[in-house]
């Protein structure tokens, strides 16, 4: 995106090249790094899953062995959940959260770098043992899972890799929360009280500090791993006196909030939005900001609700029963404020918010199952099986993906002072929708009927589903390649686009030139 | 709201399932839904499933519904022409209380069958489970303890290149060597653990489902009210042949299942007195019991290949240094395991003459040639 720095006119000279992009302390060069990082991420992620899908077309194994298919399904998550999902965020975060708060740029620029080109490292370390081992069908990457329970994945050859790999990510996410915090509190425009932020600044906040508090906890985790290993200790190993059931308390105790961690900006994505082409003020500001906070402090308080099967007494199953099910309400608040912001609106449905409405119902889905499965006694039939798998696919692809998708779409023109394709950003959408549906709906059933996840092969009765979900996973892989089509054509070119972009758009970022100059805002702006 | 007579999802969509093609099978089992419970417990909590399920639907079908006709309505295509409203303290707070009593309202009925499925008291029969890669122990206390694992013609017909067609095989990936035989109507108590990583135990039909956890011991329970055979899955990511540990029911009646259970106490007398006895096995003898334990039984094959080839990450045999070397050293690492590897301990799976038969056929078979191994050579290592 060399166009940008045409607009610095005014300011001191910086690298061009290769040593732009290592050596910048820019927040809009390091938001596109992580940007790029993040689709690629989604690339190599997206074929594991094809592999998964391709595998399952049929019953019987045709295409690889069963630890070739574990070592994609556990790779599938990890890269998807650590390298395209989380990075994406912090992405949008970097380019939009000074723009949007009226300031010039992050607040820790060189932390900034550092914590984005930690990861290419940290992706390198967690996939490279795929290529150890004589051939590429006895590769030798992680086939744990992407939750990595004790004690299967202490029979892991190569755990320190993949102990260092997350160790890595680990800070990467904790120094991108630190900025971003740091950025929020200090550098907003005079007149920018906390309750007049916009919406995606307050989730990525709240974000931030839910990143904070629980990246450490997985570190501790990986770290007892290896310290099982390699150094004597027993903290998960039965036969030593240690606990497997600890490993799964402590890892969910991240992995929930990890969980909200990749929805919460979405939620600000999709709230910034639909405002925007409704032409009218978000519903329940307050509320909104309220809900936010309340689901990022259940998020702390319900981490066993993965752990039902495990043996855990009666009262502690009944708890957590409780504790899971009230996330419904701030969560249904959240669903009511923005459909009832689209009410009496006057909307245009251009690609973000095509991409914002998709996730507001796809998402719902997800929380109505996420609701069942919150239901203990029913949770026993549905635990570990294809159900789950749909459920946060629906969580985690049309609310997370759609939201980063949508998010991309809406402020690209902005980014790039260009539109991008309507026609061609609306077949991507569609394509998108049918691909993802057909890929993730038939699951329920296959779960409900008792398919187990992770599963190389299935009985025969699974077979239709599984051919239709693969026919939609094809579909749904092989669309994303129009939007790197889409987003390229409008990084060349295009139709200008003006300041304010859309005829509904509100905020600070929109009173930037398009492209938005190199510093933001070299004078901070008022808000009333 | 029985299973039965009020299962208007599974009605409504039979025309569904007949186009993909469950003619064949039996119509009463839904590809959509759960299969259908063969207890009390599981008919609450099937009951219990579909009252949160339709709970979603109407909460749906209200939220889309008012989305869906804005998204036709409020156009500004139509003319439509934005109201400034955005707040209201009294719809706020309705929208929030609503959800609230719908939520007590689902967890009185939850809290209430959640009790039930987790009250193992006052069983009639107790079965010990023990979880292993890729197979599972059962022990009745009685002395009569067997392992059971995949079919071995599912075992073959499941290898990448198998050449067999997988779509011809009954049951395929639901079947075992030795069912799990028990009697109907009885409160049967299963206390449910493992010997390597973490397993889960789960009958679909039975409504039980419970982690085999190493160091702990779950426990959980089912009553069976039918005679016939109910087929389960692991249910937690074991390691690579996760997909292929079947559980296999076998539920009879009272009289059925003792003159089954009789019958399992002698065989396993005559057994154990065959392994503890000082005799010396032919060579030929101990290659072939070693064989099919290699095949079946111990599962060898899953890791290191039906020709000892070795599969993926795992090492081959044929060949090997340890297979051709000093049989102390074979006996160790098949009897104890090695540890922070794949390879489990087999001291409590096997007894001394299986041991020294799959041993023998190890160090004998795939050009290998070393030392015969006698089970009176276990009896001393361990």
């Amino acid at each position: 995106m060399s166009e940008t720095m045409t607009h610095d006119a005014h300011h001191e000279e910086h690298p061009t090249g290769i040593k732009r992009w290592l050596f910048t302390t820019n927040h809009k060069d390091i938001g596109t790094l992580y940007l790029w990082f993040s689709f690629t991420m989604f690339m190599l992620g997206g074929v594991m899953a094809l592999v998964i899908r391709a595998e399952l077309f049929q019953p019987g194994m045709q295409i690889v062995d069963p630890n070739f298919f574990n070592m994609m399904t556990t790779l599938h998550g990890l890269i998807m959940v650590f390298g395209a999902i989380m990075p994406a965020f912090v992405g949008l975060a970097n380019w939009q959260v000074p723009m949007m708060i009226g300031a010039p740029d992050m607040a820790l620029p060189r932390m900034n770098n550092w914590s984005f080109w930690i990861l290419p490292f940290a992706a390198t370390m967690l996939v490279a043992p795929m290529f150890f081992g004589g051939d590429f069908m006895s590769g030798q990457g992680p086939a744990f899972g992407w939750t990595f329970y004790e004690p299967l994945s202490g029979q892991y050859q190569h755990l320190a890799f993949f102990v260092f790999a997350i160790h890595l990510l680990g800070f990467s996410s904790i120094m991108g929360s630190i900025n971003i915090i740091a950025t929020i509190l200090n550098m907003r425009a005079p007149g920018m009280t906390l309750m007049k932020m916009p919406m995606f600044v307050w989730t990525w906040l709240i974000t931030a500090f839910l990143l904070i508090a629980v990246m450490p906890v997985l570190a501790g985790a990986v770290t007892m791993m290896l310290t099982d290993r390699y150094f004597g200790t027993s903290f998960f190993d039965a036969a030593g006196g240690g606990d497997p059931v600890l490993f799964q308390h402590i890892f969910w105790f991240f992995g929930h909030p990890e969980v909200y961690i990749m929805i919460l900006p979405a939620f600000g994505v999709i709230s910034e939005i639909i405002p925007t082409f409704a032409r009218k003020k978000l519903f329940g500001y307050a509320s909104m900001v309220y809900a936010v906070a309340s689901i990022a402090f259940l998020s702390f308080i319900v981490w066993a609700h993965h752990m039902f099967t495990v043996g855990m007494p009666v009262a502690g199953e009944l708890y957590f029963m409780y504790a899971t099910v009230m996330i419904a309400v701030p969560t249904a608040v959240k669903v009511f404020n923005w459909a009832t912001t689209m009410w009496r609106g006057s909307m245009t449905f251009e690609t973000p918010m095509l991409w914002a409405i998709a996730t507001v119902f796809l998402f719902t889905i997800g929380g109505f199952t996420g609701l069942m499965l919150g239901v203990a006694p029913a949770d026993f039939q549905y635990h570990d099986t294809y159900f789950v798998v749909a459920h946060f696919h629906y969580v985690l692809v049309s609310g997370a993906l759609f939201g980063i998708i949508g998010g991309v779409m809406y402020w690209l023109p902005k980014w790039t002072g260009n539109m991008y394709s309507e026609t061609l950003g609306k077949w991507h959408f569609w394509l998108t929708m049918i691909g993802m549906n057909l890929t993730f709906f038939p699951m329920h059933f296959t779960g409900l009927a008792g398919m187990p996840r992770r599963y190389a092969d299935y009985p025969l009765q699974f077979a239709e589903f599984n051919q239709l979900s693969t026919i939609g996973a094809f579909i749904f892989g092989f669309s994303q390649l129009l939007l790197l089509y889409v987003v390229i054509k409008c990084i060349k070119g295009g139709e200008k686009a003006t300041d304010r972009v859309w005829e509904g758009s509100h905020g600070l970022e929109w009173t930037l030139p398009s492209p938005a100059p190199y510093h933001s805002f070299n004078t901070a702006p008022e808000v009333k | 709201m029985s299973f039965k007579h009020n299962n208007i999802m599974t009605k409504s969509l039979v025309l569904l399932s007949l186009w993909l093609g469950a003619a064949g099978q039996s119509l009463a089992e839904s590809k959509f839904n759960f299969q259908e419970p063969v207890n009390q417990i599981g008919r609450d909590i099937y009951d219990l499933h579909m009252l949160v399920f339709w709970i979603c639907v109407v909460i749906g079908v209200g939220v889309f519904g008012m989305m869906i006709y804005s998204i036709f309505t409020h156009r500004k295509s139509k003319g439509a022409v934005a109201s400034d409203f955005h707040e209201s303290a009294k719809v706020e707070v309705v929208w929030t209380i609503i959800p609230f009593l719908i939520l007590i309202a689902v967890a009185i009925p939850a809290t209430k069958t959640l009790i039930e499925l987790e009250d193992t008291s006052d069983a009639d029969m107790t079965v010990k489970v023990t979880a292993l890669q890729w197979k599972w122990k059962y022990d009745y206390g009685n002395g009569v303890t067997f392992i059971s694992s995949l079919h071995p013609d599912h075992n073959e017909a499941r290898r990448r290149n198998s050449g067999v067609d997988v779509t011809k095989i009954e049951h395929y990936l639901l079947e075992v060597d030795n069912q799990l035989v028990l009697p109907i109507n009885k409160k049967i108590r299963f206390l449910v653990t493992s010997d390597d990583v973490i397993h889960s135990f789960w009958v679909p039909k039975f409504a039980m489902k419970k982690d085999a956890i190493p160091g702990y011991v779950n426990e959980t329970w089912t009553t069976i009210e039918k005679e016939g055979v109910y087929r389960g899955q692991c249910t937690e990511l074991c390691g690579q042949d996760h997909a292929f540990m079947p559980i296999v029911v076998n539920a009879k009646n009272e009289n059925d299942f003792n003159a089954w259970m009789d019958q399992q106490k002698t065989a396993s007398a005559a057994a154990a007195a065959e392994a503890a006895s000082d005799k010396v096995w032919s060579e030929a003898d101990l290659v072939a019991r070693g064989e099919s334990i290699y095949m079946g039984k111990g599962g060898c094959f899953g890791c290191h290949g039906a020709n000892g080839e070795g599969v993926a990450i795992f090492p081959k045999l044929a060949g090997s240094a340890i297979a051709n070397g000093d049989a102390a050293k074979h006996i160790d690492v098949v009897v104890n395991g090695v540890a922070g590897s794949a390879m489990a301990a087999y001291s409590g799976q096997l007894n001394d003459l299986e041991l020294a038969a799959v041993i023998t056929y190890e160090r004998k078979a795939w050009g290998n040639n070393a030392s015969v191994v006698q089970p009176a050579d276990i009896k001393a290592a361990r």
